[in-house]
């Protein structure tokens, strides 16, 4: 098989997949008494109708082509790690914290990847040594998260002029903006870069190979010489520095507070979405930028399809049912069947 | 601590102890059969949703409860066909019920009620206690239902042909199709039977414990009866202990953030984690001993 027609299959499946989350949601509209030419009409036009749209659209993929990476490194490995949720907190109080001190978005940026391997060491010992799997235990934690940086945004590193939000990142140590008055800045670039690295990883070196090999063929890793733990340690750490730089760069990155704000709402989800962007994405880094750019859309659109008083949590539900499509086996062989069936 | 606070405290926790026993028993039973599903968070909102509007129309909260089960079971039919009969991946489909939970969930309060966010269950859809103090402390029926279910379904599994051919499908499907059991009939009731089980616990929120539909109704709650049923060592009778363990140490942890002399020492958020350390904490010491059965999570193809 050619390298093109590897990439195929998998494309017109997810394709497919988000056909029939569009077809699927159209009726929950039509049901909910909603006009769905309307909402989709506002949807696009809100997503990619602008250019405020469209930098939108891009700064909402930016946390979650981040976040969907610490889903594949996982899933890629064999694991199914679904603790970026609470180290994207983790990494957004790092960078406010580390910024405070040391006023450049580098440090910000290392703060967020440094306390996002931290955070995923206890996930994999207990994996390791304990046997926890790790669904369990990284839910946990995700919860522990939500107390702990909540107590750090509210009665540490809170702002004493605004009750509603955490310290600023300084200026100094913001991510510039790519087009002035929008919400586009570098840090799609980062998760873009970050992605190409992972590929590379992955996909290039030694470390990677053996992370893909424990994931396809556990047994043949063991007989090759791959130890089984520290393939799993090297996917959690890996897969929580992406998820620790979401958090810092949606706070060095997005104006106009760059701040966590109250209840972490700001910083909230994305970690949870990136697993569905990982799973359209095919668990591939290149396959994550563009599913990523997919539901930055959906959830950069969603505002616009709210004025038509469609709620907001209506791309959920299209997000929802386009990942159980995704998991219906050979979902593309089926529908060739259909239409050869249905042109004879 | 008086009388009254001790009495809170217990029924606090049999109160909390109902929606994650009766989804961990559940789960018990579609694992034993083979079937992993880790969209019980989703089965648990839609059908918190989609019971209370069934209990409003019918004015019973038992309705609700029957009505919250067989959303729970179509949602579970999805996962059945998808991972029984396609034999696709048994996790995939659960991340995206959990999703499209919290997405409907939200967006139904607003389409069906037109309120944001939050719902009050009127009375006359509501499950009545069984008995209450004049401090508000009750005990909800549900708690015996509870019981009562989760000795039954420990009896089945391990007591009755039935049981032992539900776990022989889940432990090697090979050797019970040889004998002449249909594999994927006990997986795919297996599976409803979960989340029939999910999708009352889920109406039980909503119709009697809480009394109100939010948007985060479950709050985690379907993960941490996946814990409990790992912690369980996959048998109804320990769930049920876990259970009752976690909702003491949820009912403990807001129990201490309200009392005066813990004011200043820790921050109520370090109490707050207490139910999901002491969740990992039993769960890391448990394993070892606690094995899945066999075929658990994998599709079964025949030969």
């Amino acid at each position: 098989m050619s390298v093109g027609r590897a990439y195929i299959k998998p494309l017109t499946e997810s394709l497919l997949a988000i056909l029939i989350g569009a077809l699927i949601g159209a009726i929950v509209l039509w049901a909910s008494g909603y006009s769905a030419v309307d909402a989709y009409k506002a949807l696009i036009v809100g997503a990619l109708g602008s250019v405020d749209g469209i930098a939108e659209t891009l700064s909402k993929s930016t946390p979650l082509i981040l976040t969907a990476l610490t889903f594949a490194i996982g899933a890629r490995t064999g694991l199914f790690n679904i603790g970026a949720e609470g180290t994207v907190y983790f990494g957004a109080i790092a960078a406010v914290a580390v910024t405070q001190y040391l006023q450049n978005p580098i440090a910000g940026m290392l703060g967020g990847i440094l306390i996002g391997a931290l955070w995923a060491l206890p996930v994999a010992a207990l994996k390791v040594y304990r046997g926890v799997h790790e669904v369990i235990s990284t839910i946990m934690f995700n919860w522990i998260a939500v107390y702990i940086v909540g107590w750090l945004a509210l009665d540490v590193f809170y702002n004493p002029k605004d009750p509603n939000s955490t310290l600023s990142i300084p200026q100094s140590a913001r991510l510039h903006l790519l087009i002035p008055n929008t919400s586009l800045s570098w840090a799609f670039i980062v998760s873009v870069i970050t992605a190409v690295i992972i590929f590379v990883i992955m996909w290039h070196t030694k470390l990677g190979y053996e992370l893909r090999t424990s994931g396809q063929n556990p047994t043949a890793a063991k007989y090759g010489g791959i130890n089984p733990k520290i393939a799993a340690i090297w996917s959690f750490v890996l897969g929580g520095m992406t998820a620790g730089l979401a958090g810092a760069v949606q706070v060095m990155g997005v104006p106009p507070g760059y701040a966590i704000t109250q209840g972490l709402a700001n910083v909230s989800g994305y970690g949870f979405d990136g697993i569905g962007v990982s799973l359209v994405g095919r668990n591939h880094p290149l396959g994550i930028i563009l599913a990523g750019i997919l539901f930055g859309m959906l959830n950069a659109g969603a505002t616009q399809m709210q004025q038509t008083g469609v709620p907001l949590e209506m791309v959920k539900i299209i997000e929802g049912i386009i990942i159980v499509a995704v998991a219906v086996p050979g979902l593309a062989d089926l529908f060739k069947n259909l239409f050869r069936r249905g042109s004879k | 601590m008086n009388e009254s606070m001790i009495v809170g405290l217990l029924l606090g926790s049999l109160a909390a102890m109902v929606p994650i026993v009766l989804t961990s028993v559940g789960a018990v039973v579609s694992e034993r059969a083979g079937v992993v599903n880790i969209g019980y968070e989703g089965i648990l909102m839609l059908s918190a949703f989609f019971g209370t509007i069934i209990a409003e129309i019918a004015h019973s909260g038992w309705i609700g409860i029957l009505g919250g089960a067989f959303v729970g079971m179509l949602i579970g039919a999805i996962h059945g066909v998808l991972t029984v009969y396609l034999k696709g991946d048994h996790v995939i489909p659960g991340i995206g019920i959990n999703l499209l939970g919290y997405g409907a969930v939200a967006f139904g309060i607003r389409a069906y009620w037109g309120t944001a966010g939050q719902h009050q269950v009127p009375n006359y859809a509501q499950i009545k206690p069984l008995w209450m103090d004049a401090f508000g402390n009750s005990l909800s029926p549900m708690v015996i239902i509870t019981f009562i279910v989760t000795i039954l379904v420990w009896w089945m599994l391990f007591k009755t042909p039935l049981g032992l051919r539900i776990r022989s499908v889940g432990e090697n499907p090979e050797a019970a199709d040889a004998l002449g059991i249909n594999v994927e009939l006990y997986r795919f009731g297996a599976v409803l039977f979960a989340s029939a089980l999910a999708g009352a616990a889920g109406a039980y929120l909503s119709v009697d414990w809480l009394g109100t539909v939010t948007k985060q109704i479950a709050a985690g709650r379907g993960f941490i009866a996946l814990a409990n049923m790992v912690f369980s060592g996959w048998n109804p009778l320990v769930a049920l202990l876990g259970g009752f363990l976690f909702g003491f140490f949820d009912n403990l942890a807001i129990w201490i953030q309200n009392n005066p002399w813990m004011a200043g020492t820790v921050p109520w958020q370090f109490i707050a984690t207490l139910p999901y350390v002491v969740t990992l904490v039993v769960v890391a010491g448990i394993i070892g001993r606690a094995r899945p059965p066999k075929w658990d999570g994998k599709p079964y193809k025949r030969e």
